[in-house]
C-alpha cells in the first residue's frame, strides 16, 4: 500500500494548481489522472481570465502555452432570420498584460503538469479512481486500479460530475436544471487568416458569443474563440431545458444549425475540423455548489461547481485554478496543525469566502435564475431584429417616420414586459 | 454538414474493454431516456419503434450529459478504466 501526504484526484486545472502549490512547499503529492496524459479528458470553451489568478502562480505565465490574448470582444443576438452584432475593443485589452487568453486544455494541462512535476509532484496517468477509502468516517485514501493509496488528505478535483464528493455524502447527484452541455469543434485555420478575419494582430485574438434562436429558445448560447492556428466553436445548452423541450431537436443538430448560420459560416470558412468534443458545465451558481470539505477531503474546481455564467462572461477555469490553490494552502496549514478533520479543513471555505471565488458566487447568486428568462433567447432577439429590419428597410414607396417604426415595435405592453425584465436584471 | 460519425472519427479513441455506461436492466423503456436521445452530443442513444431505448458506447465523449439528464436510477454510469476511451488532443 502506497502512502503520500496528499492525493489529488484529477489532473485538470484545479488538481494541477493544487499539486503545483503543494509540491512547491515540499509536500509529497500524487495526482491520479484517468486519461492517457493530463489534459486527455479535459475540454473547455477555451478562455482563461488571467487577472484573478496571475499572482497566485508567480512566474508561471511567461512560458505558458497560451494561444492568443483576447483584444476584441463580440456578441451576436440571433433572431430566426436576422441578427444584431456588436464588437468591443479597448486600450486596456491591447496594452500591457492580457486580461484573458484563449487556451486549448490538452496542450495547457499537459504543460502545467510538467511544471508541477518539476517541483516534485508525482503525476500518475491512466489511473482511474473508483472509490474513497475511509477509516472511522474519515477519508484516508482512494481505490485506484484495484489498489489502495493512502494519504492525510484527498483533494477531489474529479470534474463536473463530482462522483467522489457524491460518494463522500457531500452532495446529492446533480439536477439537470443546474447543468448545461457544451459541444465544441476545434477547427484548424492558418494563423494569418485568423488574424485577418478577426482584425487582430499577431498573437492577438477575438472572442465572440452568440445567443438567441441558435438554442431555439432554450437557455444557452454559442461561442467562438480564436486560438493560434485554430478556432474553438461551441454551443452550450441547458440539459434541463433539453430534457423538457422536445421541439428544439437534438444537441448535435442544434450545433450543426449553429455552424451553418450565415453569421457563423463565413467565420469558419476554409477551416478543417480536427476534433469534436463535449463537456458538461455547472450552471447552478452559488445555490448548486457542492459541500467543500469533509474529514480528510477537500473539493475543488468543477467538482465543487465552480463555474459562473454571467451572460457576457462565462468563467470556470480561473475558479478551478484558485480553488486548487486555496485547497493546497489549507492543506499546508493543516499539516502544521497536524490535523485533517473537517473542522480544520473548513479554513478552505473561509479562504474562498475571502477570495474572488466565493465573493463572485455570492454577488452573482441570482444570475442563473435571471438569465434563465426565456425572453432573452427568443423574444428580445426577434424584437431587436425586427426593429432594425424596419429601420434599415427602404420601401418602394414612402418610408414611415422613425418614431412610428419605434412605436410599432415598442408598444406599451412591450415596454411593460421590458421594465419587469430589467427589474430582474437589476438584481445581477 | 459533416456526418456525426465522421466527425467523431476525427477524435482519438482507445478501445473500451467494457461499456462504462449501461441502461439498467428493466429500464430500457423508461421515458427518462428520451432526454439522453436529445442531449447526447454523440447521438449514442436511440429509441426504437418498439419503445425500447438502446445505447451504443462507441464514440462516447465521457461528458456525463446522460447521467445528468436521465439520472442514476436509469443509468449505471461510470468512467472507463484508466487510459481507455476518448483522448483529446486539443481539448
Amino acid at each position: 500500500m502506497e502512502r503520500f501526504d496528499v492525493i489529488i484526484v484529477g489532473a485538470g486545472l484545479a488538481g494541477l494548481a493544487a499539486a503545483y502549490t503543494l509540491a512547491g512547499e515540499g509536500v509529497e503529492v500524487v495526482v491520479l489522472e484517468r486519461g492517457d496524459y493530463p489534459g486527455a479528458k479535459n475540454v473547455s470553451g477555451g478562455r482563461l481570465y488571467l487577472n484573478p489568478v496571475r499572482d497566485l502562480f508567480p512566474g508561471l505565465w511567461d512560458e505558458a502555452p497560451l494561444e492568443r490574448a483576447i483584444v476584441r470582444e463580440g456578441a451576436t443576438l440571433m433572431a430566426r432570420n436576422r441578427s444584431f452584432t456588436f464588437h468591443y475593443t479597448g486600450g486596456e485589452l491591447r496594452n500591457g498584460k492580457p486580461q484573458s487568453c484563449s487556451i486549448l486544455r490538452s496542450k495547457f494541462d499537459r504543460w502545467f503538469s510538467g511544471r508541477a512535476e518539476e517541483r516534485g509532484a508525482m503525476i500518475l496517468a491512466k489511473t482511474l479512481v473508483t472509490d474513497l477509502v475511509r477509516e472511522n468516517g474519515k477519508v484516508c485514501g482512494v481505490v485506484a486500479g484495484g489498489d489502495e493509496l493512502r494519504a492525510d488528505v484527498v483533494i477531489a478535483c474529479d470534474g463536473v460530475l463530482s462522483l467522489l464528493p457524491e460518494k463522500a455524502g457531500l452532495r446529492a447527484p446533480g439536477l439537470s436544471r443546474d447543468y448545461a452541455v457544451g459541444i465544441k469543434e476545434v477547427i484548424r485555420l492558418e494563423p494569418g487568416v485568423i488574424s485577418d478575419r478577426f482584425t487582430v494582430g499577431d498573437g492577438e485574438g477575438a472572442a465572440h458569443l452568440f445567443a438567441g434562436d441558435i438554442t431555439r429558445g432554450l437557455f444557452g448560447g454559442g461561442f467562438l474563440y480564436t486560438n493560434r492556428d485554430s478556432l474553438s466553436l461551441g454551443l452550450v445548452v441547458s440539459i434541463g431545458d433539453m430534457a423538457k423541450e422536445a421541439a428544439a431537436g437534438d444537441a448535435p443538430a442544434l450545433f450543426d444549425a449553429f455552424k451553418a448560420r450565415p453569421e457563423v459560416e463565413p467565420l469558419i470558412r476554409g477551416g478543417q475540423t480536427v476534433e469534436y468534443g463535449a463537456h458538461v458545465i455547472p450552471e447552478g451558481g452559488y445555490r448548486a455548489l457542492s459541500g467543500l470539505c469533509g474529514d480528510g477531503l477537500l473539493v475543488a474546481g468543477d467538482s465543487a461547481g465552480f463555474a459562473l455564467n454571467l451572460g457576457f462572461t462565462v468563467r470556470g477555469m480561473e475558479y478551478a485554478l484558485a480553488s486548487g490553490y486555496y485547497a493546497a494552502k489549507t492543506v499546508i496549514a493543516a499539516r502544521k496543525a497536524g490535523r485533517f478533520d473537517a473542522t480544520v479543513l473548513a479554513a478552505y471555505r473561509q479562504s474562498l469566502e475571502e477570495s474572488f471565488v466565493l465573493k463572485d458566487f455570492r454577488t452573482f447568486k441570482d444570475t442563473p435564475r435571471v438569465l434563465a428568462n426565456p425572453h432573452l433567447f427568443g423574444h428580445y432577439p426577434e424584437l431587436i431584429g425586427n426593429l432594425l429590419r424596419d429601420l434599415y428597410t427602404v420601401p418602394a414607396g414612402p418610408k414611415s417616420p422613425v418614431f412610428t417604426t419605434l412605436r410599432r415595435h415598442l408598444t406599451l405592453s412591450e415596454l411593460w414586459t421590458m421594465l419587469l425584465d430589467v427589474k430582474e436584471v437589476a438584481k445581477i | 454538414m459533416t456526418d456525426l460519425k465522421t466527425r467523431l472519427g476525427l477524435n482519438v479513441f482507445k478501445p473500451l474493454p467494457a461499456p462504462h455506461i449501461r441502461i439498467r436492466p428493466g429500464m430500457e423503456r423508461d421515458p427518462r431516456l428520451r432526454a439522453a436521445v436529445r442531449a447526447c452530443p454523440s447521438g449514442l442513444y436511440e429509441e426504437g419503434a418498439d419503445g425500447v431505448f438502446t445505447l451504443t458506447i462507441d464514440g462516447c465523449l465521457e461528458c456525463g450529459t446522460c447521467r445528468i439528464a436521465c439520472g442514476t436510477e436509469v443509468l449505471e454510469w461510470g468512467y472507463p478504466e484508466g487510459g481507455a476511451g476518448v483522448q483529446f488532443r486539443f481539448g
